[in-house]
């Protein structure tokens, strides 16, 4: 483990909305091919510290280090900021974020929704870039739908495009902000099918999550949030087959 | 084209009103409509995008001035706004000794510059609600994958929001062409300028107004075609499912 690269690393994270503090000081190291997956009650802070990953929220405090590459961050008026917003362009197109409510841009077909950061962002040559996209849609089993535009497709249908879009930037890490929540049920399926494949192919993602199966079976390590605080961490045969604290066997309790 | 005329000529000779000399009034009133809500749209629309984006900064003194501007120009009647610029042209000082007197002079110039100052206004705010409007998901999405402000307005925020204005554009189009009428207390011999003309030479407000009336009605059916065309082909995405 100690000489694999380090793709992405965050240290002593603290966020705080207004006067309650969501984030107390939380850390993660990203090993190459890392599958972590985050999971905790809903307020546990879980998707808030994913979104500093990325700084699609600013935490207030601690270190990003993306690829070796440490993020400088500036004091304003307003608060802690990016000192350098290229850096920062630099590093997310290092991360890609699938979201929970898919976020495919609706004005584009499928297709070009998958292009668009690739030629727009990297630089990529468009005819390339249609390559790519294209096999990235057959292997989430979407070829057929390359046309279409995201209001046309089911909810499970966007996702996975959303994730072609995601893995259409070659990125180091793949950041996953509760996939499934918005789905039905019967649509769950295919979506954790697509990133169980990613996650045996050595893809490093870093998951928040309610699949409890998920985790069990895919992550490479299990982080247990509690009101901003890691209450557990570790392998998850450790985390999930053996919980030592009361609130991790709770939370994972049966809920009848 | 003579025979068509003689034709034209030969029908037209039982009725005293629409001879060939009132319709080339028509016809030169109708050129004189259509360069004037045109233009005024064009230019208009131009400087829109930019006050826009502006009017939805974060900065007070970038968004107070437009916001200003576009309260100024939607609260007061464009008439009025015309007679301003119209008349009040002249008491700027030494401006009747400079070389931008010989256009200003003309009502046309001066009724442009009032057409356009409006309908920027209109389509600025109409343009700052529908970049409001972009889904909060979609300029996440954007910034997530790396996308500069420049690059996000360029690719995802404006292009989203001019489709989401199409509609209410189309409106703001016809209500021009349909405010444009008011020209013609300006001197301008615009379509109702034409139609004032006849009215008064031949005394005969039904022939007179009616047939500019069946004029405009087919300049709105027109534009409405248009945007409907536009609407089909740029508003796609936003049907659900058939295919």
């Amino acid at each position: 483990m100690a000489d694999t690269p380090i793709p992405l690393e965050v240290h002593d994270i603290k966020k705080r909305f207004g006067d309650t503090e969501v984030l107390k000081g939380l850390s993660l190291k990203a090993h190459k091919g890392d599958v972590i997956t985050l999971i905790g009650a809903s307020g546990s802070g879980k998707s808030t510290f994913l979104r500093c990953m990325n700084l699609l929220e600013q935490p207030d405090e601690g270190d990003l280090i993306v690829h070796g590459e440490k993020i400088h961050f500036k004091q304003t008026r307003h608060g802690r900021e990016p000192a350098d917003w290229k850096q920062v362009v630099r590093m997310r197109a290092k991360l890609s974020m699938v979201f929970q409510s898919f976020n495919l841009w609706a004005h584009m077909t499928l297709l070009e929704n998958v292009i668009e950061a690739p030629v727009h962002v990297l630089g990529k040559p468009k005819k390339e870039a249609v390559e790519q996209a294209r096999a990235l849609l057959e292997r989430v089993g979407l070829s057929a739908r390359a046309d279409a535009y995201p209001a046309q497709m089911s909810g499970g249908q966007q996702q996975r495009g959303a994730i072609a879009r995601a893995l259409a930037m070659d990125p180091e890490v793949m950041l996953f902000d509760e996939p499934t929540s918005a789905l039905d049920p019967e649509l769950v399926g295919d979506v954790l099918k697509v990133m169980r494949d990613l996650a045996e192919e050595g893809r490093t993602m870093i998951v928040v999550t309610h699949e409890m199966a998920f985790a069990r079976d895919v992550s490479s390590q299990v982080i247990y949030l509690h009101q901003g605080r890691v209450e557990e961490a570790g392998p998850p045969g450790e985390v999930l087959g053996n919980p030592r604290s009361e609130r991790l066997r709770q939370f994972l309790a049966p809920k009848h | 084209m003579e025979a068509l005329l003689a034709q034209l000529e030969a029908q037209l000779a039982d009725n005293s009103i629409f001879t060939l000399q009132t319709l080339s009034y028509y016809g030169e009133g109708l050129v004189t409509t259509v360069q004037l809500v045109f233009l005024s749209l064009i230019i208009g629309l131009v400087a829109a995008v930019p006050l826009a984006i502006g009017r939805g900064s974060r900065r007070r003194w970038v968004k107070m001035p437009i916001f200003l501007y576009t309260y100024v120009f939607r609260g007061t009647p464009l008439l009025v706004q015309l007679y301003l610029i119209y008349y009040g042209v002249v008491f700027v000082e030494g401006i009747q000794e400079s070389w931008l007197w010989v256009i200003l002079e003309k009502p046309f110039v001066p009724a442009l510059i009032a057409f356009t100052l409006n309908t920027a206004a209109y389509t600025t705010e109409i343009f700052h609600g529908a970049i409001k409007a972009t889904p909060r998901g979609e300029i996440e999405a954007a910034r997530a994958y790396g996308m500069s402000r420049a690059l996000m307005l360029r690719r995802i925020v404006l292009p989203s929001a001019f489709r989401r204005a199409l509609p209410a554009y189309g409106n703001e189009v016809i209500f021009m062409l349909h405010a444009s009428a008011i020209a013609s207390v300006v001197t301008i011999m615009d379509l109702t300028g034409a139609a004032r003309f006849v009215y008064a030479r031949f005394y005969a407000p039904f022939e007179a107004f009616l047939f500019v009336a069946a004029i405009y009605l087919c300049l709105t059916f027109a534009i409405l075609y248009l945007f409907r065309y536009l609407e089909r082909r740029l508003l796609a995405h936003l049907k659900p499912a058939s295919g």
